[in-house]
């Protein structure tokens, strides 16, 4: 069974079509990279996956488990209460502009949804808090606030606070496009360290080196749609339609 | 009359205005949020019940609001309030009409505040009540601080009013013992009162911002 699972996924934000019939999976220990041109939706299909957004058709499974339920006249809707709850714990999100909560501290922001969600003890919370920081390479900034932190530092808190959750799946939205380009590769380099350690992630970036090392998969979306995916290689090494070499080329 | 005579005859006076001043915050800070809430509501009665308060609220005088607590109940409905409604139609008349203040003040801090804040919560799984309680109250006070503190200096100086229906505070003190001698000092007496008062307030207020400010 996938880890994640999307079917025929459509999304409209009034009379704009933004996701146009999507389906993908997500293996455990797999990498995915999303890449694709401003505004093909690749936030919006995150923003579904993981609940932010409401989808209008469709279906999306975390190990089999609906996320949506459809109702007597077919629309999907969020599953609630314990279900929700459940469900939720299976993924985590990296936003591109961090939204680290600027009034606790480093540890707070990635202890605190342990202690107030999960109700682990406060000793239990900073030992993993601890850990997760030291291999952020933050140990140093534990009782610093966010905005005593460069972009790149606050960039690698906000993936340490997802991961103390211990999600199966981490979702990433251009976790480096509000960085200057040397802050860029410490937050790269965090995530090729997840990879080497079969973390389940899914990455929408426009880094395209990066994707082309990180990546098991690569998909590339164009307009709402999948336009093309496969692995690494053959989506940079070999694309097959004029739009993806077009998109790649523009990298180059 | 000597100095320490006026003093002790003023200082009945300054504990009512001080004990309106205190009642009316601990009420209408809390009642203000309620009321904030409830102008944000999704409920389209609710919120412009709300609204049409707020806004009779913020567009009539306090004075007036204090007589009709106070005169409302007898020449409405024909009640014949106890002895010490007095002082609790001022509670009440300030409470109302604060909450509503704050109300206004409480919604712009928490509309101000970015989704992103709402959306990481939401991701990391806090509940509704947990997002509003940990992570956007504590912002959203840290911002409307400023606005708060006006607001409390203004309702120093608005304890005054009282003296429309004969709540004795300070002011309406000051003002019977100044006509009795015809003479000005309980007046400049009652100025520095408001003022030395103000002076604590806007300093617990800057105290108060300064701890709130450990982060940006
Ligand atoms: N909440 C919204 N309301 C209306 N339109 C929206 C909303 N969110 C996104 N859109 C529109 O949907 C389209 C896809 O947006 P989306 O953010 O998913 O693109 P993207 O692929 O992530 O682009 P980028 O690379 O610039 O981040 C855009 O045309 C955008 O304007
Ligand atoms: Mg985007």
């Amino acid at each position: 069974m996938s880890l994640l699972e999307i079917r025929q996924l459509k999304k409209s934000f009034g009379d704009l079509q933004v996701i146009k019939n999507i389906s993908l999976k997500v293996e455990q220990g797999e990498v995915i990279a999303i890449i694709g041109p401003s505004g093909s939706g690749k936030s919006t299909l995150l923003r579904c996956a993981t609940m932010l957004e409401s989808i209008d058709a469709g279906d999306i499974l975390y190990l089999g488990e609906s996320a949506f339920k459809a109702d007597k006249d077919g629309m999907p809707h969020k599953v609630t209460g314990a279900e929700l709850k459940k469900i939720r714990s299976y993924f985590g999100l990296v936003f591109q502009d961090f939204n680290l909560f600027p009034h606790f501290s480093v540890m707070k922001n990635v202890t605190d949804a342990l202690i107030h969600t999960q109700n682990k003890s406060k000793e239990e919370a900073y030992d993993i808090g601890r850990r997760l920081l030291t291999k952020m390479g933050l140990s140093e900034k534990e009782n610093a606030y966010p905005f005593q932190l460069s972009g790149g530092q606050q960039q690698r808190v906000s993936i340490a606070r997802a991961l103390a959750l211990n999600p199966k799946v981490l979702f990433f939205d251009e976790p480096t496009s509000a960085l200057d380009p040397e802050l860029t590769s410490e937050v790269l380099k965090v995530i090729k360290s997840l990879a080497k350690e079969h973390m389940t992630m899914v990455i929408v970036t426009h880094e395209m080196n990066f994707a082309k090392e990180v990546a098991n998969h690569v998909i590339f979306m164009d307009e709402g749609v999948i336009a093309e995916e496969g692995t690494p290689e053959e989506v940079f090494g070999n694309p097959k339609s004029d739009r993806t070499k077009a998109f790649i080329k523009g990298y180059q | 009359m000597d100095l320490l005579t006026l003093l002790s005859n003023l200082s009945d006076g300054m504990i009512v205005s001080i004990q309106i001043f205190a009642l009316t915050l601990v009420l209408s800070l809390p009642l203000g949020l309620i009321v904030a809430l409830g102008r944000m509501s999704k409920n389209p009665i609710l919120r412009n019940l709300v609204k049409v308060y707020i806004s009779f609220m913020r567009g009539t005088p306090l004075m007036l609001q204090l007589m009709v607590v106070y005169f409302g109940p007898y020449y409405m409905f024909g009640l014949i309030m106890p002895r010490g409604y007095r002082f609790y139609a001022v509670i009440i008349g300030f409470a109302l009409n604060y909450a509503a203040y704050f109300a206004e003040i409480y919604r712009g801090g928490i509309e101000s505040m970015p989704v992103g804040q709402y959306e990481a919560a939401k991701i990391l799984g806090y509940s509704k009540v947990q997002t509003f309680f940990r992570i956007i109250m504590p912002q959203v006070i840290r911002r409307i601080i400023p606005s708060i503190t006006n607001e409390v200096i203004t309702l120093v100086k608005d304890t005054s009013l009282a003296y429309v229906i004969s709540v004795t505070e300070m002011f309406t003190v000051a003002r019977a013992v100044a006509s009795a001698q015809a003479n000005m000092m309980p007046y400049v007496a009652a100025g520095v009162f408001y003022y030395v008062f103000n002076f604590v307030v806007a300093t617990v207020m800057e105290k108060i911002e300064n701890k709130l400010s450990y982060y940006r």
